[in-house]
């Protein structure tokens, strides 16, 4: 089982009454709400919460990309992957998503992430969602008709500029390209593990299961909604003749540890509610512009988990007995968030949990005792789920230890 | 829908829809967003002193193949081969919202088409003090509102016919939605301004007072970009989809027009 600590870096300053005055945290979100200020200790505390979940043994640390987006600031995860592959040496940098689509050309995606996998002596993860309606076609305007072809486009351009042996040319539908050579080259090869961070279209399933990529569903609504997802998944893969090898899948679940049930209860109902409420009030308009739901996927009655996300927020906000009840939020002891995930991860077959310690507008000194928990009481519990019979072979494979570059080695020397 | 012809011809491959009523010259006609996913009452008084003759756009109802269309170029090429299947020489042409910014096209990139050309509401154009409104970040009930000055008109052209399969239908009509997109997405702005010049036939620019997607200023930014005689006519009470909203006003104008 791997444990990957997962940071959407929420702006933590929504006021209380936001969903009554403001239209939605996505997308058209009020300006004026944005402090640069604060946003300067909040990226500096998010950081440090990052990398303190890599120095207490989380297996990976992951970053993502929104963009216009109130409960997610990082629109380059690249930038914050780059300042962690310094400040980390052991734990996996998973970028759970360049956007490939978003990228002109998107060769711009291969260098950059070739770029963290040298920096980082191959810890990368490489990442790559199509991406949500509200980041892609309304904050990047993009074309919903032709986003999916441009990613699929995308995609194979920089597989290839990560692969090729020789500069080659790209004469693609979207993409023109006389000169391709990306420089540098990935360490990993032939290039770092890729996963999928996808909703439940059967097309992504087959996609992935075809390349061999890992399959992320990244549901805000746990398990219990995850489950019908994660078991057509598995019936997919049954019937595409595939392993039930777990580590081809990754599920995000928020949790939240206390020395009691009731302690828990206490200290995490208010940041749950702030994202449950708050972050996740979006404009459903924004939530399916035509064509970016593939019809196959309309005929499978599969809706986009976020757009069907927004609409549900919009409707009202989510209470605090529905999280709990509904297991949005797994709570409780180490023993009993351990006894859950075990379930959960043996129930959905899921190798990579994607955990979120922080979440809505929890402070750093919550979210660090909520991963120290996490690191002492409940990883050894149940770090060893799958490996006695399952290889993960979508698992980064850095350079030997000794072979690493220490950063920050030898500056006073040199200086003197 | 009695009398009404239909004929499939093959663009990129794909088949399209031609419908087809009434004797006389022969009119042509580009449906505005959302398509022809019936016939209508405006099409209807045109066709008693006309030849009606209206192609379904690729991906528009009745219609496949929007899948193949990248750039503006394919759109126009797409236009062009399907009016050309439809028998337009030298005719009248009619463009309403979506359609009236290909009409446009064409009158101004095949001059010889086109003799007299009449835009409802065309889109393409894009004044920065009046943007186009987004017409895709809506919900089935902002829709509606948003096209037609009475919503209930938009509901019933798009309602499922007696004995469709409403979720079958229901993709048709995101495929509608999509094919818009493709062509006009994000502002809908296709920078007709620079070929509004070539545009030498006596056009009729028709508006619907209460359109809510694009002010009836741009009827005037049409009107001054056009080379050939235009004339403006606004209708009262008509929303952006003037044709549906107030069939008889908007056709009586129009066949006066093209007289």
């Amino acid at each position: 089982m791997k444990l990957c600590w997962f940071h959407l870096m929420p702006y933590t300053q929504l006021p209380e009454d936001f969903r009554e005055k403001h239209n939605s945290v996505w997308v058209d979100i009020d300006r004026k709400l944005f402090d640069p200020a604060i946003a300067h200790t909040l990226y500096n505390e998010f950081m440090d919460e990052l990398e303190y979940a890599a120095e207490v043994g989380f297996d990976a640390i992951c970053v993502n990309e929104h963009h216009s987006n109130g409960y997610g600031m990082m629109p380059s995860p690249n930038l914050i992957a780059a300042t962690l592959a310094r400040r980390t040496s052991d734990a996996a940098i998973c970028v759970m998503g360049n956007s490939l689509a978003l990228y002109n050309p998107p060769t711009r995606v291969a260098e950059e992430m070739a770029m963290l996998d040298c920096i980082s002596g191959g810890r990368l993860i490489a990442g790559f969602p199509v991406g949500t309606p509200m980041d892609t076609c309304f904050a990047y305007s993009q074309n919903p008709s032709l986003l999916r072809d441009r990613y699929y486009e995308a995609h194979d351009l920089v597989i290839e500029a990560w692969t090729k042996p020789e500069p080659f040319s790209f004469n693609g539908r979207y993409n023109q390209m006389r000169y391709v050579n990306v420089w540098p080259q990935p360490i990993q090869k032939p290039h770092p593990p890729i996963w999928i961070p996808g909703g439940g279209s059967v097309e992504t399933w087959q996609w992935c299961a075809k390349m061999d990529y890992v399959y992320a569903y990244l549901s805000y609504f746990g398990y219990q909604m995850g489950r019908d997802t994660m078991r057509g998944f598995w019936t997919e893969m049954d019937r595409l003749g595939k392993d039930r090898n777990p580590y081809r899948a990754g599920f995000l679940q928020f949790v939240g540890i206390a020395d009691s049930k009731e302690e828990a209860l206490r200290l995490y109902k208010e940041p749950a509610e702030y994202f449950f409420g708050r972050c996740l009030h979006v404009d459903p308009r924004y939530g399916n512009p035509p064509g970016y739901v593939t019809e196959a996927t309309i005929r499978a009655k599969a809706v986009s988990q976020i757009g069907s996300a927004s609409s549900r927020a919009a409707r009202s906000a989510v209470t605090w007995d529905e999280i709990i009840d509904k297991g949005y939020v797994i709570v409780g002891t180490a023993d009993e968030v351990a006894d859950k995930l075990r379930e959960v991860a043996l129930d959905l077959n899921v190798g990579h949990f994607m955990l979120l310690l922080q979440y809505g507008n929890m402070r750093k000194d919550l979210a660090m005792h909520n991963t120290k928990l996490f690191a002492e009481r409940v990883a050894p519990q149940i770090r060893g789920l799958f490996d006695d019979q399952w290889e993960d072979r979508w698992w980064p494979k850095p350079l030997p230890k000794p072979s690493r570059a220490v950063p920050g080695t030898g500056l006073r020397e040199a200086a003197e | 829908m009695s009398g009404v012809s239909e004929r499939t011809v093959g663009i990129n491959g794909h088949d399209c829809r031609i419908w087809e009523k009434g004797a006389g010259e022969p009119l042509f006609y580009l449906a505005g967003f959302g398509g022809l996913p019936r016939w209508t009452p405006f099409l209807e008084r045109l066709s008693a002193h006309r030849h009606v003759i209206a192609p379904s756009l690729p991906g528009f109802p009745g219609s496949a193949g929007h899948v193949e269309l990248d750039t503006l170029l394919d759109w126009i090429a797409a236009t062009l081969d399907l009016l050309d299947a439809a028998g337009l020489k030298s005719g009248d042409l009619v463009g309403a919202s979506v359609g009236g910014a290909l009409a446009a096209e064409i009158a101004a990139m095949s001059p010889a088409s086109v003799r007299r050309l009449a835009l409802i509401a065309p889109l393409g154009l894009y004044d920065p003090a009046a943007k186009p409104a987004d017409l895709w970040a809506q919900t089935p009930v902002t829709q509606p509102a948003l096209l037609c000055a009475d919503p209930e008109t938009y509901k019933a052209h798009i309602a499922p016919p007696e004995g469709a399969d409403a979720g079958e239908w229901g993709i048709l009509m995101t495929r509608a939605n999509e094919a818009a997109a493709r062509l006009l997405w994000p502002l809908c702005d296709t920078r007709l301004v620079r070929r509004l010049h070539r545009i030498r036939a006596e056009t009729l620019l028709v508006w619907g007072e209460a359109d809510r997607v694009l002010a009836p200023s741009y009827a005037q930014r049409f009107a001054d970009g056009i080379s050939g005689k235009s004339r403006i006519e606004i209708i009262p009470g008509a929303g952006h989809l003037a044709d549906l909203d107030a069939p008889g006003a908007v056709a009586e104008e129009v066949l006066a027009a093209l007289a």
